[in-house]
């Protein structure tokens, strides 16, 4: 059991024959990138603060195989965080999309943008008076 | 019964505390100087009982002393000794103590040094120290003991692997210095609204505390970025996790407040803006302090504790803020509305800096707090991360710095427009010269990236510009510091955006004998070996890596087993040229004796945090300057008089 | 002169934020993480058979009239085995119970069953971790409530207790 916990924590997968993709980069650099932007935005659903891309636990890693899978048989990125959106919901996305929900998240900075103006302009003098 | 006597002296600080609370109220309610004089050694004897209470329970951990229920679940006795010491504040009782310990002698730093404030403004800066010093206190005594007492516990529970690292171990007092270091600036603008005395003079008081606190924030958040960038081991620096926003919270409206209370020195403007920005950047700390320690925001960072604990700390924080906001609404009308300012002046463009530092502060905060409060209201669960910081704050950021670029080239009050295009032309010009070679000589960066280096390149010679043509060795010491500072930020940007747009990533299985390229270096996988550490198991891999020149330079990052807890840790090697850094780590083992190893050569990386430290550096300078400067003129003053 | 009311603001600004604290400390997120697939039908998966003596499980294996639980565990993990036990039980309540090891092997699986017993009719190995990102689990031990017409209608997150029993069968039996 010990050591079985020491495999399950090093992550150490028992061979598999075809690439693993979990922590290896995609040939085409253009598509990994790609991988590895969608990654930077997809949160960790057991670290609960990271990106996938920066987490050491099993489910990102079968995570990051997923996305660099999808993103090299052609799928976009958009595409596959919906596909992870519609299984784990909004939460496992860190990029909120807009909707009624997030509205107040995307006004409340402009309104405070707007503040912040009026304020300027309240207290700046007229040149020439 | 050492941990008897921590107690007892925990008991009598917090006497002192209403002792001291208690005189300084009714010396300023009856205007009784004679009880105000024992207001500063109280204060005095309060910090020094509550560092006694703080060596103590240092010395319990020290001594491993296994009945104290506090070492018991937080330590263990083949800890090595610097974590033993570090585990002190590496759990909640413990760090609470430190807060109040810190909050003790920065209120009997100003009882002690404190002189040109007005008299009474002094007592009552001390007694609002004392009020908040008392929650706290009654927090510690009666919510969470750090020296309750266990029985029958042989050996305790280790403290987790990540955090043990002794750049972390220094990293909590370091940010807590500055969290709570503002609760100065915070006592002082109270103190300021309840005599009435918020004047320039009352600014300059303020602003050597404000400097103070704001270095040691800069450290910690510096400190703290580096922390994650070497011990995660995927090379990121800054995730926009909850508790590193609350870190970066209070440090915006402490450089807001740094900039304001320089206006309010110079020119008696922004009275109530700076009072305003006194009371955030002190909450900000708090909530800072309670977000984490309550484990309300999801984090790899922070510490669950019960909800009882985290109501006490919410009622506590909730009667000093809204308190203080009370106060302010009050005794608002009672400050006289400070000048206006002229758009093309030195405080024209501070007044910029100060709204948009402040809208920043809004925005993190809004994206911080948002998911929390949409789950609680609504039980819909959504994730903020850096796709929306990163295109909120980001072009914030860039306007933010031209303003600083601008600011230090105009003079107070009036200037003339025309005047300043010249000062900037050359600055601009290589921006712009910046730009074409980007855009030229590389392909596919980053809009933010991109802009980012550009600004960078502006504003770093734009913010050298005020010692153009000055003579530099009469240039007073808190020009300096700004010039280090603002240097800085270019500094850490152009480290920002560079690391952003030019990193090279190679994920790849080796195995022994494997060459790979990784940006201008050859990278050869030569051997992998177990090494037995103090309290873990070590896999240690040994790279050879080829520079661009033909030198040779070894590599060694190693997978680290511990096994109580149970646990493993990547430990990155990292190695450092002039232009970047080499990160190395090892990842999971392949079939066949490989190993996938992720590399990553980012170069300029080190400026990001090279900037850090020179921002507080020249903050230290502009502290050091300021003080002396303030000496001379009491001296002179003394001398006129006599 | 500024109005007075401008500098309540802040005031009534931190009361909202600390309601927000409150309700948030008294009712804690109850930090899972909820598939979205319940009400919908059961994604396309495969997990290939554990153990040369019992098949593994498909997607195809669902709707079939029979509704069944499908349960996702390790072997190599502690809470899974304190679960054994009440899955027994509702095995021989006559529940069919089809099982998706995680991150898992064979020999281990084997063992894990010759010391904690074996609930399953089926049992599939999901070693990448496809078939429990297929359901939108988070995590083991979960356990997807499945229609004989090869709808999610239920989710259970974490072990299943005893008393978990006729909430389980009620869902089960509500087609």
């Amino acid at each position: 059991m010990r050591r079985l916990l020491m495999i399950a924590l090093l992550g150490v997968a028992q061979p598999v024959l075809s690439q693993d993709y979990s922590e290896e980069s995609l040939p085409d650099p253009k598509q990994e990138a790609q991988a590895v932007a969608l990654m930077d935005t997809l949160r960790c659903v057991v670290c609960q603060g990271q990106p996938i891309s920066g987490s050491n636990a099993d489910l990102a890693r079968d995570m990051r195989r997923l996305v660099r899978e999808r993103i090299a048989a052609g799928e976009s990125p958009e595409a596959v965080r919906a596909w992870l959106v519609g299984r784990y919901g909004q939460w496992i996305s860190l990029k909120p999309e807009f909707n009624d929900m997030t509205a107040p998240l995307w006004a409340i900075p402009l309104t405070a943008l707007a503040a912040a103006g009026a304020l300027y302009a309240r207290r700046a003098k007229r040149r020439g008076k | 019964m050492l941990a008897e006597f921590g107690m007892a002296a925990l008991w009598i600080a917090a006497s002192l505390a209403l002792l001291q609370f208690a005189l300084g109220a009714v010396a300023l309610q009856r205007q009784r100087p004679d009880l105000a004089g024992a207001v500063a050694p109280l204060a005095v004897a309060q910090a020094t009982l509550c560092g006694i209470a703080f060596v103590t329970l240092i010395a319990l951990f020290l001594r491993s002393d296994m009945s104290v229920l506090l070492v018991a679940t937080n330590s263990h006795s083949a800890k090595p000794w610097l974590y033993k010491f570090a585990g002190t504040w590496g759990n909640h009782e413990g760090s609470m103590l430190l807060w109040v310990a810190i909050l003790g002698v920065a209120g009997a730093t100003v009882a002690l040094f404190e002189r040109s404030l007005r008299a009474d403004t002094k007592i009552a800066t001390l007694t609002v120290q004392a009020s908040i010093a008392l929650g706290f206190y009654a927090f510690l005594l009666f919510a969470s003991n750090p020296f309750a007492r266990v029985a029958g516990v042989v050996d305790g529970q280790g403290l987790n692997p990540l955090l043990q690292d002794p750049g972390l171990a220094f990293h909590p007092p370091t940010l807590y210095i500055g969290y709570v270091g503002m609760s100065a600036a915070f006592s002082f603008a109270i103190g300021a609204l309840i005599t009435r005395d918020v004047t320039p003079q009352f600014a300059r008081a303020m602003r050597p505390w404000i400097l103070g606190a704001w270095i040691f924030l800069t450290i910690g958040i510096t400190a703290g970025s580096y922390w994650a960038y070497y011990e995660l081991g995927w090379g990121g620096w800054w995730f926009w996790d909850p508790v590193e926003n609350a870190s970066l919270m209070p440090w915006l409206a402490a450089t807001a407040l740094l900039h304001s209370v320089t206006v309010l020195a110079t020119r008696d403007a922004l009275r109530t803006w700076t009072i305003m920005l006194s009371c955030v950047a002190f909450s900000m700390s708090m909530v800072g302090t309670f977000l984490v320690r309550s484990g309300i925001l999801t984090s790899v960072h922070s510490f669950a504790v019960d909800p009882k604990r985290g109501i006490f700390i919410l009622s506590l924080l909730a009667i000093y803020i809204c308190g203080a906001l009370i106060i302010f609404a009050m005794r608002v009308g009672t400050v006289a509305e400070g000048k206006r300012f002229d758009v093309v002046s030195r405080e024209g463009v501070l007044v910029i800096n100060n709204l948009l530092l402040s809208v920043i502060l809004v925005v993190v905060m809004v994206g911080t707090l948002y998911p929390l409060g949409l789950e609680a209201f609504t039980g819909h669960k959504i994730s903020v991360g850096a796709p929306f910081f990163n295109a909120t704050t980001g072009p914030l950021a860039l306007t933010l710095v031209a303003a600083m670029a601008a600011g230090p080239l105009l003079r107070w009050r009036r200037d003339e427009a025309a005047v300043l295009a010249r000062r900037l032309a050359l600055p601009i010009v290589v921006s712009i010269a910046a730009l074409g070679v980007l855009l030229i000589a590389t392909d596919d960066v980053p809009v933010l990236p991109l802009l980012g280096l550009v600004f960078a390149a502006g504003v770093g010679l734009a913010s050298v510009a005020p010692l153009w043509k000055r003579n530099l060795a009469r240039t007073p010491l808190f020009t300096w510091g700004m010039v280090l500072a603002h240097l800085g930020c270019a500094v850490s940007i152009t480290g920002m955006a560079a690391d952003s747009a030019f990193t090279k990533e190679s994920l790849v299985p080796m195995k022994v004998g494997d060459v790979r390229p990784v940006g201008p270096f050859r990278l050869m996988f030569e051997d992998i070996q177990r090494v037995p550490g103090p309290n873990y198991d070590a896999l240690q891999v040994t790279m050879r890596a080829e520079l661009p020149n033909g030198d040779l330079v070894t590599l060694k990052p190693a997978l680290h087993r511990f096994s109580n807890p149970a646990m493993v840790t990547n430990e990155a090697a990292i190695r450092t040229f002039w232009n970047g850094q080499l990160y190395v780590v090892v990842g999971d083992e392949r079939a066949g004796g490989q190993w996938v190893m992720r590399m990553w050569w980012k170069p300029f990386v080190t400026l990001i945090w090279a900037g850090g430290i020179m921002i507080a550096f020249g903050g230290a300078l502009s502290l050091i300057g300021r003080v002396h400067r303030s000496r001379t003129a009491r001296k002179t003053n003394a001398r006129a008089a006599s | 002169m500024t109005r007075k009311w401008v500098f309540w603001l802040p005031v009534l600004v931190t009361v909202g934020l600390f309601a927000m604290f409150l309700v948030a400390l008294v009712r804690p997120s109850d930090r899972t993480i909820a598939s979205q697939l319940v009400g919908q039908p059961l994604p396309a998966f495969d997990a290939p058979a554990a153990l040369p003596e019992q098949p593994g499980t498909n997607s195809r294996d669902y709707a079939d009239g029979t509704p069944r639980l499908l349960n996702v565990f390790g072997s190599w993990c502690g809470p899974c085995i304190a679960e054994v036990p009440v899955l027994l039980k509702l095995q021989s309540m006559g529940v069919e119970i089809n099982g998706v090891a995680v991150h898992d092997r064979s020999e281990d699986l084997a063992r894990f069953f010759s010391e904690n017993g074996n609930p399953y009719a089926r049992v599939g190995l999901d070693v990448q971790g496809r078939a429990q990102m297929a359901f939108g689990s988070a995590g083991v031990p979960e356990t997807f409530i499945i229609d004989g017409k090869g709808r999610v209608v239920g989710q259970h997150i974490g072990v299943i207790t005893e008393a978990d029993i006729p909430d389980i069968l009620k869902q089960l039996g509500a087609r």
